[in-house]
């Protein structure tokens, strides 16, 4: 069991991001450093203008998508489970579980280890490799959905929702509000377990990404491009885009559009009505209550530090079971638009 | 319970009339008796339950939950119902039933328990649901099922499922009580029309249409008689036997509200009227405005005092039965002749007579109509003296000719994006008129509207939105609005009260974007005086 000072010196927040001073590094900076380990590419945690970077083979090849090539000076990829050294801190990659390509990351010095496993879920997901738990003294977690409400159901009953929708509403075109990485490629993947073998349209923003995730082997099925011009019949059909395109004028060449929205907030009826969203759908690429309480039972580590989110209902459990755990506040991390 | 508590979650959050109607068709059709009518009558809000207070259920989920994380729970959702039926775990006491519990089986158990039974009850269907299973059984046992379903949407859902009359159907549901099966076989026609235990029912009244360009210049006014039209709210008073009730138009039983008004019908029959707070002609009273109507409405009980200060009364307008006679199908004036015989022997206080208004021609009427001989007039009615009294808006027989609706010129302060078609427009407007502030001259808001403009009006709203929107909060766009920068539109609306709750102190009603003002600038709009000039004349 290392002492907290031992932790604190190891690994400790700053403006920039999570900082470890003696390998000089940050983890999911949200200001340019550097040098970064990035767990995933979700834009909150990876940004472009770092010195070097450390990342997964997938989020790198996400980074370079989202922000063109010269997205930092030099970059390097962590193989899953592979030990880097860094100034003496030995550095390792583990999946996390939350889109394709994220890792948590395990720092270890002096005998003393922290993961921080930046976003993550435990629920089964075919685009992306499964959480694995990681033995340490600190784990560092996230809390989006820190809250005991948030139980998330089976996601294929949720988009079997979606496809009774389409059954009774057959002249309705369907628009799936999903983040463009990860969730907009779960629900399509969702779709195609569940059967629904048609094409499915997509919002231009999504383009890259999917050709990205089926290069990756991930089988999507037939997509198609909701092209602008096209005067197109999309009645009945699936669309999927970003939940930005909702209040866009890009809606509005649908006729009569059944807003979906696919994240874990719609588990919250409120949240559903404010966004204007007539089908919710509880489809989360983060842990829910009891996969958070869970974990940390699974990994039992000697302290937990929670960071974005309902800090507070997570370290209230910990000390409820006994567990050492302080909220850790890093600043710059949404915690909306990824859920 | 599976199937309601699916239906409820979607007519919550689905804006459409159309696809409303539909999702509620689909689940009378495919869900048996008797969960569908006692679905039918929770929706309806015609359910009766013995209501579970909010204590006990906070009891029962603190027994298995940390007080402290409920609370943030709670705080976080904001809604009790909701929040139980997040938060509970059944995994902790598993369900002995795998099955999940029917509607009809949760109401029939809930209605049969005695006081101390029901904690272990409702503990038991809550580890027995889903979570939207346990929310729809929670709104359900707290009476606080609100669903943006009117009782006519119901109504109408269920004619067309076996291609039924909407207003033969609202006519017999009031007579029934849930599960309704005696209307779900008549309906789908594998019965007779069920014969009616109770005679004091709601029968659907007849409306009127708004009088158009045009609309009059064919009519003969000989044909015609014409009526003030008062300014309260139309109701319908029935009596048989010893059983008496008040409905509002669309008949809701408002009796409860009106314990003067219904002690007061002793003739047997249905009468139709417009309820009216103030004194009767025949005691030489004069009706109050509106705003003192609304000091009677939606409560659940009234005081004795409240009673003394807003007297209710009824302004009579037609007869549907005289005792036991339906005399709806009698012309209008023979019903009328009755009419005024019922009323004649009745209390004085509480009931008297819409007077005719005598005319010649369609101008005089036009005149009259536009200076009214009392504030509490709102226009005129005009109904044919042949005229079968018929449920429905049927356009010829009655007519109705407002006075011209009040206008005024505002600014567009804050907008907010519409709902379902109009999801990605800004179509929710609140807008605003001058008045004099501590720095000169500022807009205070007036009102919201979010209808009144065509399609192509919104397109143009919409853009001007986006262009010049110069700070948000939430959902809120501030918009540009200087004296020489903003929208100006014109604002109708039917009336103006005096208001404590908005800081002008006046609020409108009904009002609509009725002409946008491109060709005027914000400095031209109107004042907050011009407006409180409109409001009528404190007692």
């Amino acid at each position: 069991m290392s002492s907290k000072m031992n932790t604190d010196n190891l690994l400790f927040p700053t403006p920039e991001g999570l900082y470890c001073p003696i390998g000089d590094f940050h983890i999911d900076p949200v200001r340019p450093v550097q040098r970064a380990l990035i767990t995933h590419g979700h834009s909150d945690h990876a940004r472009a203008g770092h010195g070097a970077v450390l990342a997964s083979r997938e989020t790198l090849e996400i980074m370079r998508i989202r922000m063109g090539e010269g997205f930092c000076r030099t970059e390097q990829v962590a193989m899953p489970g592979e030990t880097i050294d860094i100034a003496g801190v030995r550095v390792s990659f583990h999946p996390a579980g939350h889109v394709l390509g994220s890792c948590q990351i395990r720092v270890e010095h002096a005998g003393t280890r922290i993961v921080a496993s930046g976003d993550y879920k435990r629920s089964l997901d075919p685009t992306c490799a499964a959480f694995e738990p990681v033995a340490c003294d600190v784990f560092i977690t996230e809390a989006t959905f820190g809250l005991p409400v948030f139980r998330h159901p089976d996601p294929l009953g949720e988009i079997r929702k979606l496809l009774a929708s389409l059954a009774q509403f057959p002249d309705r075109t369907h628009f799936v509000g999903a983040y463009a990485l990860g969730k907009a490629q779960r629900v399509i993947a969702l779709l195609r377990q569940a059967g629904y073998d048609k094409p499915v349209y997509m919002h231009g923003a999504l383009v890259r990404l999917c050709e990205f995730y089926q290069a990756e082997g991930i089988d999507l099925g037939e997509l198609r491009v909701a092209v602008e011009e096209e005067k197109a019949d999309f009645r009945g059909a699936v669309v999927v885009g970003p939940p930005s395109a909702f209040s866009g004028v890009w809606m509005r060449r649908f006729a009569d559009p059944l807003p979906a929205f696919a994240s874990g907030w719609m588990m919250v009826r409120q949240r559903a009505r404010q966004r204007g969203v007539e089908l919710p759908l509880v489809i989360s690429d983060h842990c829910d209550w009891p996969e958070l309480t869970a974990t940390i039972r699974d990994i039992m580590p000697g302290e937990v530090w929670v960071t974005h989110g309902r800090e507070e209902a997570l370290v209230r459990w910990c000390e409820l079971q006994g567990i050492a755990a302080r909220p850790l506040h890093l600043v710059g991390y949404e915690d909306e638009g990824d859920a | 319970m599976k199937a309601f508590s699916t239906l409820l979650d979607r007519l919550v959050l689905t804006p459409g009339r159309n696809a409303k109607l539909k999702l509620l068709t689909d689940y009378f059709r495919t869900v048996p008796d008797p969960d569908r009518g006692y679905a039918l009558a929770a929706i309806a809000g015609t359910l009766d339950v013995p209501h579970v207070k909010p204590k006990m259920l906070r009891e029962l989920v603190l027994e298995r939950m940390d007080e402290v994380l409920f609370r943030y729970s709670y705080d976080y959702v904001g809604d009790l119902a909701e929040t139980i039926s997040l938060v509970w775990d059944n995994e902790q006491d598993p369900p002995e039933r795998l099955s999940e519990p029917s509607l009809g089986s949760v109401i029939e158990s809930l209605n049969g328990a005695g006081r101390t039974a029901v904690r272990g009850l409702v503990r038991d269907l809550l580890n027995a649901l889903d979570p939207s299973g346990r929310y729809a059984f929670l709104k359900l046992a707290t009476g606080a099922m609100r669903v943006g379903v009117s009782k006519r949407l119901a109504v109408q859902a269920l004619a067309a499922l076996g291609e039924r009359d909407a207003n033969e159907i609202e006519a017999l549901w009031h007579g029934l009580s849930p599960p309704y099966r005696s209307l779900f076989d008549w309906i789908e026609g594998r019965a007779d029309r069920p014969e009616l235990k109770s005679p004091a029912i709601f029968h659907p009244v007849m409306l009127a249409n708004p009088v158009e360009e045009g609309d009059l210049d064919d009519l003969d006014p000989s044909h015609y008689a014409a009526e003030w039209k008062w300014d309260g709210i139309r109701i319908q008073l029935t009596r048989k036997g010893s059983l008496a009730r008040i409905f509002s138009r669309s008949g809701e039983d408002i009796s409860a509200s009106f314990p003067d008004v219904l002690d007061a019908i002793t003739f047997e029959g249905t009468v139709d009227g417009e309820l009216l707070v103030g004194g009767t002609f025949r005691s030489n009273g004069a009706a109050r405005p509106f705003s003192d109507l609304q000091q009677r409405l939606n409560r659940k009980g009234v005081t004795a005092r409240t009673m003394e200060e807003f007297p209710a009364f009824v302004r009579a307008y037609d007869l549907l039965f005289a005792g036991n006679e339906d005399m709806r199908p009698a012309p209008f004036l023979e019903r009328r002749q009755a009419l005024q015989h019922v009323i004649g022997a009745a209390d004085p206080l509480r009931f008297d007579l819409s007077p005719l208004v005598g005319f010649n021609s369609w101008d005089e009427l036009d005149r009259l109509r536009s200076a009214p001989p009392d504030p509490v007039i709102e226009g005129v009615m005009l109904k044919k003296l042949d005229s079968a009294y018929q449920a429905g808006r049927m356009k010829g027989p009655w007519f109705k000719w407002k006075r011209d609706p009040h206008n005024i010129d505002a600014v567009l302060i804050y907008a907010q994006r519409g709902h379902g078609k109009r999801s990605s427009f800004y179509s929710d407007f609140t807008f605003g008129v001058w008045t004099e502030g501590p720095e000169g001259d500022q807009l205070v808001p007036v009102g919201k509207a979010y209808f009144g403009f065509t399609d192509e009006e919104l397109k143009v709203l919409d853009r001007f939105v986006r262009n010049n929107t110069v700070d948000r909060f939430g959902p809120v766009r501030v918009l540009k609005a200087t004296k020489e920068e903003g929208f100006v539109v014109e604002v109708a609306f039917e009336g103006l009260n005096r208001s404590n709750r908005h800081k002008s102190g006046v609020a409108m009603r009904f009002p609509r974007i009725s002409r946008l003002r491109t060709d005027k600038r914000p400095a031209d709009a109107d004042r907050l005086e011009t407006l409180k000039a409109m409001l009528p004349r404190a007692e």
